[in-house]
């Protein structure tokens, strides 16, 4: 059976970035190594096919990866001959444009923001293709496809374009910039079905396995360097997956054995809780994504 | 699995959002935690029972004031099918978002309050539907609990509302009593309704057929992106918006009209046989010609209309009212284009239906205008392909998006409303006009008088026919040649295809028009009797026709002797809304301004109406005079 579903949601985020390329100077694809933006450069590689990727990645590094997800990264870039710019939280620190937080939950996604705005800013970026996706989060729900951001880097609700039919205004005044989101239209379980119909590799961390995990306020986080056990924790042997591979300090896990991705896609289907709902830094406030887009935030 | 876009509109308290709500709950597509966050946010507002409704009003600033802003994008999906949902507020104010929302659907739902009944903006969301030409319309009256599920109480709102959809042009439309609170024919059949038989809405949205809105006929391949990794390769990329193309196929480039031969249709995995609408592709060509992004690969033998000037219907969209004095830039497919106003025909009163005069537009306004363009676009009418008949206006100081567009086709110079003025022909492209073998003017020897149109305008029933079969008696008697075209007659064959929808009267009158001319090459007096309300469109024969050989008259009679005549019962079934968008009484008539003769049938005998016909045509010169 064709699917038929696939297809269109292909075609448009094809569409999306063939029109980016066309409209825009100086593009660049936002590659965190998630399955996302795994989807993204094997779209913008069909997109450009026979010709190469006519723009670079831009990976914001907050020095808290996973290894799986910068091994990938690394491998993948090299296969398809593209260019990967990265630029890293720790620089910024070092520059003293940001601080880092303290406490047990320290967290370096509020400071990526800055690296971010600051790479956009010295690349002369025009449009930052992102892989954010309508259903993630409730904000996400208005998003456009090109969402303009003033000077600073800024969202505005209020003042966005409309978007009609599949035509897409990208003129912009000199410092302002825009973010694409080609993927605007997917579900996760859509992302799933492509990555299994289109034979995409991913990180391992994505597939069940077991790690030595702490429960912190019915968040799973993975053992690593960056955090370290409050009062009563313990690291414990628990058989996970991860559902996004964001920051390592405030990703969650959940415990799955889906070890394919045929398990993945069932599990995703008959999932009681959204991929989002597992990260720590969205639990934070009810209008939490929406602060943070508002500045910049992906 | 396919893909159903629908796009739901209903004023705040018609309880859309607890529509979408109970849609994604009952269909199982809320996840664990989002439920709790709106059961916390529910808890808040302490209105008591879950809120099904916060799950869809996104931003803050919404959530505290309560009302839904802009349009946001839903997605659930059954095992059947892949539904996208484009949440649009239904205010007054809010026009603009559910145009936008509806440019990318094929259904829409529109909710009506069983309490409140059929509102203003319940038309208001139905013509805006029928605008953006929404091949499927679903009307959910909500409430249904409140009234206590009666039957009566529906089928009066099913009867008003269809009243409505007559005058406009729709085509599929579904009625559905809900209760989206208790969830009553949403997901699961109601039992408290064993009135009616019809299918719930999940049901509906899962089995009504998608895909009607595309054109799978005309191949239109709009240029995006040139891929060039080499010499040796050169690829067109773009999305085929419609029809379709394979290998081997000729094709045609426009602007530059060069014509070229499909080579092959490259993807990654491997090469096409067949593009078709909505792929997206790279299509190689077998000759070295230039091409570009904004050029458009055709079919040779099946072109848009390449125009420098268009006549459409928009949309204002911004806070800024529309100046008609400076230039836009307006995108269209993958070209963009300068343009400036020609000419601003009407502005349409949503609610009324009335075309009013207009000098510019302000936000949430809709009309009609014609715009020059500084370089040719290569357009079809939005009607037939939606992809190639819309676009966006664009103000070149702020870069904001200001208008949307839905081309009817290049412009044919319209007089606006109000302002009768000059206008020129509609020509079929490619087409060569021949004089006729015999000249007008040596068949108007022969016949010893001269060819004219005499047209006839004014109320049913005002006597135009049966002046015209007397006018038409008298001129035969007296040798000259004569024709005559009767409304009635008319929309029995050459018009048998269309309504008495706006749009359909000037294509009637437009036909009507050009038959006559052809009459009138020919050396008859052409006596047309046309109800024709409406001035533009009377305009059109007097342009096609030289001076001096066009005569309007217009019959005059009040319309309450009209209605008291009323040869053909037909006053009495547009009463009765039997017969809808019947002039005089549920369509306006725009008297002429200056016609040529006025005659009041109230106070003049029929055989006085020809006499004062005759007497202008002698006046005129067209013939001798009969006595």
């Amino acid at each position: 059976m064709r699917n038929i579903h696939l297809e269109r949601l292909e075609s448009e985020a094809i569409y999306i970035m063939r029109e980016t390329a066309a409209q825009f100077e100086r593009p660049c694809l936002m590659f965190s190594g998630g399955k996302d933006s795994l989807v993204m450069v094997h779209l913008a590689r069909k997109a450009f096919w026979p010709a190469p990727i006519p723009f670079p990645l831009l990976h914001v590094d907050t020095g808290h990866n996973f290894p799986e997800t910068l091994e990938l990264r690394d491998r993948l870039v090299k296969e398809i001959g593209a260019k990967l710019i990265v630029r890293t939280v720790q620089e910024s620190i070092d520059r003293g444009r940001v601080k880092e937080e303290k406490g047990p939950n320290a967290s370096r996604n509020m400071l990526q923001i800055t690296t971010l705005l600051d790479a956009l800013k010295e690349l002369k970026v025009d449009s930052a293709i992102g892989g954010a996706r309508r259903d993630e989060e409730k904000a996400r729900a208005k998003e456009r496809f090109f969402s303009h951001r003033d000077r600073f880097g800024q969202w505005d609700p209020k003042n966005q374009r409309p978007e009609l039919w599949h035509i897409f205004n990208g003129r912009r005044h000199a410092g302002e910039h825009f973010r694409i989101f080609p993927l605007s239209n997917w579900t996760e379980l859509d992302i799933w079905e492509y990555i299994l119909m289109q034979g995409i590799e991913i990180p391992s961390m994505y597939f069940s396995h077991e790690r030595e995990m702490v429960d912190r306020d019915g968040v799973l986080l993975a053992k690593c360097d960056y955090i370290s056990l409050l009062d009563g924790e313990t690291w414990k042997r628990e058989t996970i997956r991860f559902r996004t591979v964001g920051d390592m300090t405030c990703t969650g896990a959940i415990r799955s054995t889906a070890a394919t991705l045929e398990e993945i896609i069932e599990e995703v289907a008959s999932a009681r809780v959204t991929e989002r709902g597992a990260r720590a830094d969205d639990m934070r406030s009810e209008a939490a994504m929406e602060d943070r887009k508002k500045q910049g935030y992906f | 699995m396919d893909l159903l876009r629908f796009t739901t509109a209903g004023s705040v308290d018609d309880g859309k959002s607890t529509l979408i709500g109970r849609l994604l709950y009952d269909s199982r597509s809320i996840h664990q935690d989002q439920y709790e966050a709106i059961e916390r946010a529910s808890a808040v507002q302490g209105n008591g029972a879950i809120n099904l409704a916060l799950l869809t009003d996104g931003l803050r600033a919404e959530r505290e004031q309560g009302i839904t802003i802009d349009v946001a994008y839903r997605y659930f999906s059954t095992p059947q099918r892949k539904f996208i949902i484009a949440d649009t507020p239904g205010h007054i104010q809010y026009t603009r978002n559910m145009v936008t929302g509806a440019s990318t659907a094929e259904l829409a739902i529109i909710l009506i309050d069983a309490r409140n009944g059929v509102l203003q903006q319940s038309r208001r969301h139905g013509f805006i539907a029928s605008l953006l030409q929404m091949p499927h319309i679903l009307v959910a009256i909500n409430k249904m609990d409140l009234v206590g599920y009666s039957e009566e109480v529906y089928r009066e709102i099913v009867a008003d509302y269809r009243e409505f959809v007559q005058r406009v042009d729709i085509d599929d439309v579904v009625f559905i009593p809900i209760s989206a609170l208790e969830g009553d024919n949403v997901v699961e059949q109601s039992g408290r309704m064993d009135w009616y038989r019809g299918p719930t809405i999940l049901h509906h949205l899962e089995t009504v057929k998608v895909g009607e809105g595309r054109n799978v006929v005309d191949f239109r391949f709009p240029v995006q992106y040139v891929i060039r990794p080499n010499q040796n390769f050169r690829g067109y990329a773009g999305q085929v918006v419609s029809g379709s193309i394979a290998p081997g196929e000729d094709i045609v480039v426009l602007p530059s009209g060069q014509e070229s031969r499909v080579h092959s249709i490259v993807r990654m995995e491997d090469d096409i046989q067949r593009a078709r609408a909505g792929d997206s592709v790279v299509i190689t060509v077998e000759d070295d010609i230039d091409i570009g992004r904004g050029d458009m690969i055709v079919r040779r033998r099946n072109q848009p209309q390449i125009t420098r000037s268009i006549d459409a219907d928009i949309c204002w969209m911004s806070e800024q009212p529309m100046k008609t004095n400076r230039r836009w830039i307006l995108q269209h497919a993958t070209r963009s284009v300068q343009a400036v106003v020609g000419n601003v025909i009407y502005r349409m009163n949503v609610d009324t239906l009335h075309r009013e005069t207009a000098d510019t537009f302000g936000l949430n306004d809709i009309g009609r205008i014609e715009f020059e363009l500084a370089d040719p676009l290569f357009v079809d009418a939005y009607r037939v392909n939606r992809e190639t008949g819309s676009f966006i206006l664009i103000d070149p100081d702020t870069n904001n998006t200001v208008a949307a567009g839905m081309i009817r086709g290049a412009a044919q110079h319209v007089p606006p409303v109000g302002r009768v003025t000059t206008m020129e022909r509609p020509v079929s492209p490619g087409v060569v006009w021949d004089d006729l073998y015999i000249p007008r003017e040596e068949r108007e020897r022969q016949q010893g008088h001269q060819a004219a149109v005499i047209w006839m305008t004014g109320l049913s029933g005002s006597g135009k026919s049966t002046i015209a079969r007397a006018l038409e008696k008298r001129l035969f008697k007296h040798g000259a040649r004569t024709m005559s075209i009767d409304g009635d007659q008319v929309r029995h064959g050459l018009c048998g295809d269309l309504s008495f929808s706006e749009a359909d009267r000037t294509e009637n009158s437009r036909r009507v028009s050009e038959a006559a001319r052809l009459f009138f090459e020919q050396g008859s007096i052409t006596i047309c009797a046309l109800v024709s309300p409406y001035r533009q469109d009377r305009a059109y024969p007097r342009h096609i026709i030289p001076e001096e050989r066009f005569f309007e008259v217009h019959v005059d009679c009040d319309l309450e002797i009209c209605k008291d005549r009323d040869p053909k019962g037909l006053y009495r079934k547009a009463l009765d809304h039997e017969i809808l968008d019947f002039t005089g009484i549920s369509a306006p008539y725009e008297p002429p301004e200056n016609p040529e003769l006025l005659l009041q049938t109230h106070v003049l005998s029929v055989e006085e109406c020809v006499d004062q016909i005759v007497a202008m045509l002698v006046t005129h010169g067209i013939m001798q005079d009969i006595d």
